[in-house]
């Protein structure tokens, strides 16, 4: 199986070591990666903000790009809710027949990182270890979007000394949504402190989830808030092993 | 002009009312205490229900179906209607609406008319108009007359005065009943029962005495011409049984084909709205009936905007909406802002799709925009419209009204660097360097420009110091991958 990583024009700035967390468990699974270089940004941005001819562009590289690969792994949940619910739309709307096929033909084949390790390879435990207490924040694109269910509790389950603990709540949204935390600053912060205080009743040390952009904005307010609780891609989690750096 | 009264003259935008809203703590308290107490009772009884979803499917297929040929199913109302007695007028906007019924009202000579509660009388903004005219209007839902004698503005669909608690009703009521008619009791407390009671007295002497009744209508059907409403405090029945004159004030987009379509929708509103199984009082009234009801029976249906968002393919799913408020109560941004910062009859999620399209974008432009797309609205909605999908379809609307601004060029600078490689590599190199002149230990505080609303209140890590793509190119690329 041809397997591509899209990291995503955010992870890949802001990071990095997700994509390589990524790397090192597919890796660790037997599989190789690639990671074609043309690849860019799926259009999340453009496309939420009203500014969809200017996302088309980007459709069309993703299908160039990821065309000829099995499968098409991020470790976005809202990046590949964007790619299988939005791609078909815009090339529906602004584009060629051509285009049209290409994105159906793709979007089969596009997974999320929880998705692909569990329906795809079929594997639950990663052989990871990670001696915390961790709590899991179902994205809403994870929960509603992509209806990811209990992939990722599963995943962190087996996850050897991982202590899995509920936030109260879970399922409320952290009040981030891209560039509504710009637009509509005061509410987005108003969701925000709600979501901190249930990270910090649930007595975690460590907050993770398959999301970096919510975690960007939660972690954010934590920090600012000066608590020591950390934030961390799940992935970054399954890549932990014994006696491994983390 | 289309949609006229649905927002509120001088209402600021979005962002800007919320801001306000959010400074106060009390309402922040009663409606998540109001919100989360309905919406746990959704969730109980709705999943008691196993054909649940196939419920919501064959209601959103049948407004679907009634919206394609809407036309034909008005006029086979509009017979029914008369065959059975009454008189149906067709309103092509809120102005002409009010003046329907303000004729109507003069013509049997009386100044006062009891109400229920209605959104399409809202909508139009009837009591102010009757108000002009030297006719008073008197609203008889518990919530509305709340609102009403505060000379306050509805926040919630279903319940008007969600942002006001009990101390502040008792309040109201000592203060405001006499001015409208029976005062409240001396020492009134602020015990549900004591206001429901306070309430009652005061309503009963209008229910007796008018003889002029003004309605909504949740469901109309075509089949048969009959009206249905639903409610739970039975005030509306008071009023639907009582007076000589019936007027119902109906939006286009609520006729059901035939009577057993209302079947499906009497199943999914009271669960979606109050969470009970069944409503406490449903209504219906077919024309007129000799000796029975009122003797003379009006419809009037309501156009101001709808069909103009029929004529949009992803934004008319909107018109299928039946008002149970299901979207409001579990929406994280309502539960912050409440609904008055809508600036609309229709707040919420709800509101943030369905008024922008009866008022035309350019008049509601914040409202797209007024939520984080997270999908709880879609999933709550008995009928199933997409509300995310259509907040985005309405936002590409706004940014093409708007034409150039300074977003856009920026998003299509934006564009450009992400449609190339090479571009967004020379950018992450630009933001590691930028990162580290403003960071401390890491993190940057504060940020520039627009994004200071984003830095008020969260720490930014400084971009990595190597992107993924330098570090795979270094590291993983040998000539094996390519
Ligand atoms: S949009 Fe759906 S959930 Fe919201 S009020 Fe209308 S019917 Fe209810």
């Amino acid at each position: 199986m041809r397997i591509a990583l899209f990291i995503t024009c955010f992870n890949d700035t802001m990071f990095p070591g997700t994509g390589r967390a990524v790397v090192d468990v597919l890796e660790r699974l037997g599989h190789t990666v690639d990671f074609p270089q043309e690849q860019t940004c799926c259009g999340q941005m453009h496309f939420n903000t009203g500014y969809r001819p200017d996302a088309v562009p980007l459709v069309d590289r993703f299908a160039r790009v990821f065309g000829e690969y099995d499968a098409v792994v991020t470790p976005s949940a809202s990046c590949a809710g964007m790619v299988r619910e939005n791609h078909p739309v815009l090339a529906e709307e602004h584009s060629s027949a051509r285009l049209q096929a290409d994105v159906a033909q793709l979007v089969p084949r596009v997974h999320e990182f929880t998705e692909f390790l569990v329906d795809v390879l079929g594997v639950s435990d990663v052989g990871a270890a990670f001696p915390h207490r961790v709590a899991y924040h179902p994205t809403c694109h994870s929960l509603r979007g992509l209806r990811l269910g209990d992939r990722p509790q599963r995943l962190l389950k087996a996850v050897k000394d991982l202590d899995l603990v509920d936030i109260p709540a879970a399922d409320s949204c952290c009040g981030f949504g891209g560039t509504f935390a710009v637009k509509n600053a005061d509410t987005s912060t108003a969701m925000l402190a709600d979501k901190m205080r249930s990270v910090l009743d649930s007595g975690a040390d460590v907050l993770c989830a398959a999301d970096n952009s919510c975690l960007l904005h939660i972690g954010g307010g934590l920090s600012r808030q000066g608590s020591a609780v950390r934030t961390m891609h799940l992935a970054e989690i399954l890549a932990a092993t014994e006696g491994g750096p983390r | 002009m289309t949609g006229q009264g649905v927002v509120w003259l001088g209402s600021p935008p979005f962002p800007k009312a919320a801001r306000e809203a959010l400074k106060n703590d009390q309402l922040r308290a009663n409606l998540k205490r109001a919100t989360t107490t309905i919406r746990d009772k959704r969730l109980a009884v709705a999943s008691e229900l196993d054909d649940w979803e196939a419920l919501r499917e064959s209601a959103a297929a049948i407004k679907r179906r009634t919206a394609r040929h809407l036309d034909r199913y008005l006029l086979q109302l509009e017979e029914s209607v008369t065959v059975a007695g009454g008189t149906v007028h067709w309103a092509a906007d809120a102005a002409e609406a009010n003046r329907i019924v303000t004729e109507l009202v003069r013509a049997t000579g009386e100044r006062e008319v009891v109400k229920i509660k209605s959104m399409a009388t809202q909508e139009i903004g009837l009591n102010e108009h009757l108000a002009e005219a030297g006719i008073t209007a008197y609203e008889t839902d518990l919530a509305e007359l709340i609102v009403q004698l505060g000379d306050d503005r509805p926040s919630h669909i279903l319940v008007p005065a969600i942002h006001k608690n009990r101390g502040e009703i008792r309040d109201l009521f000592t203060a405001e009943m006499g001015s409208w008619g029976r005062p409240a009791p001396d020492g009134l407390t602020d015990e549900p029962a004591a206001l429901a009671e306070a309430a009652r007295q005061h309503l009963r002497e209008k229910f007796l005495r008018a003889k002029v009744a003004v309605s909504g209508a949740n469901f109309a059907c075509a089949e048969t011409g009959t009206v249905v409403v639903v409610e739970s405090e039975g005030n509306g029945r008071m009023c639907l049984t009582l007076p000589e004159t019936l007027i119902t004030v109906m939006g286009i987009e609520k006729v059901v084909p035939t009577w057993s379509d209302l079947e499906v929708f009497l199943q999914l509103l009271p669960r979606s709205s109050t969470g009970e199984r069944m409503n406490p009082y449903t209504s219906t009234w077919t024309g007129t009936t000799e000796g029975d009801g009122p003797s003379a029976f009006h419809l009037v249906l309501l156009d101001n905007g709808r069909t103009d968002t029929l004529a949009d393919t992803v934004g008319r799913q909107a018109l299928a909406c039946i008002r149970c408020s299901a979207c409001l109560n579990v929406c994280p941004v309502y539960e912050r802002t409440g609904g008055h910062a809508y600036g609309s009859v229709y707040p919420g999620p709800i509101g943030a799709v369905l008024t922008p399209q009866l008022v035309g974008v350019e008049t509601a432009a914040s409202l797209p925009f007024a939520s984080t797309l997270c999908g709880a609205c879609y999933d709550a909605c008995p009928v199933k419209i997409n509300i995310p999908e259509v907040l985005t379809h309405l936002r590409a609307e706004v940014v093409e009204a708007k034409g150039r601004s300074a977003e856009a060029l920026a998003m299509k600078a934006a564009g450009v660097v992400l449609d190339s490689p090479r571009l967004l590599g020379a950018a992450q190199k630009a933001a590691a360097l930028g990162g580290r002149v403003l960071s401390r230990d890491g993190r940057i505080g504060r940020l520039p420009g627009p994004l200071h609303g984003w830095s008020d209140s969260r720490d930014t890590p400084a971009p990595a110091t190597e992107s993924f793509r330098t570090w795979w190119r270094k590291n993983k690329e040998n000539g094996e991958s390519r």
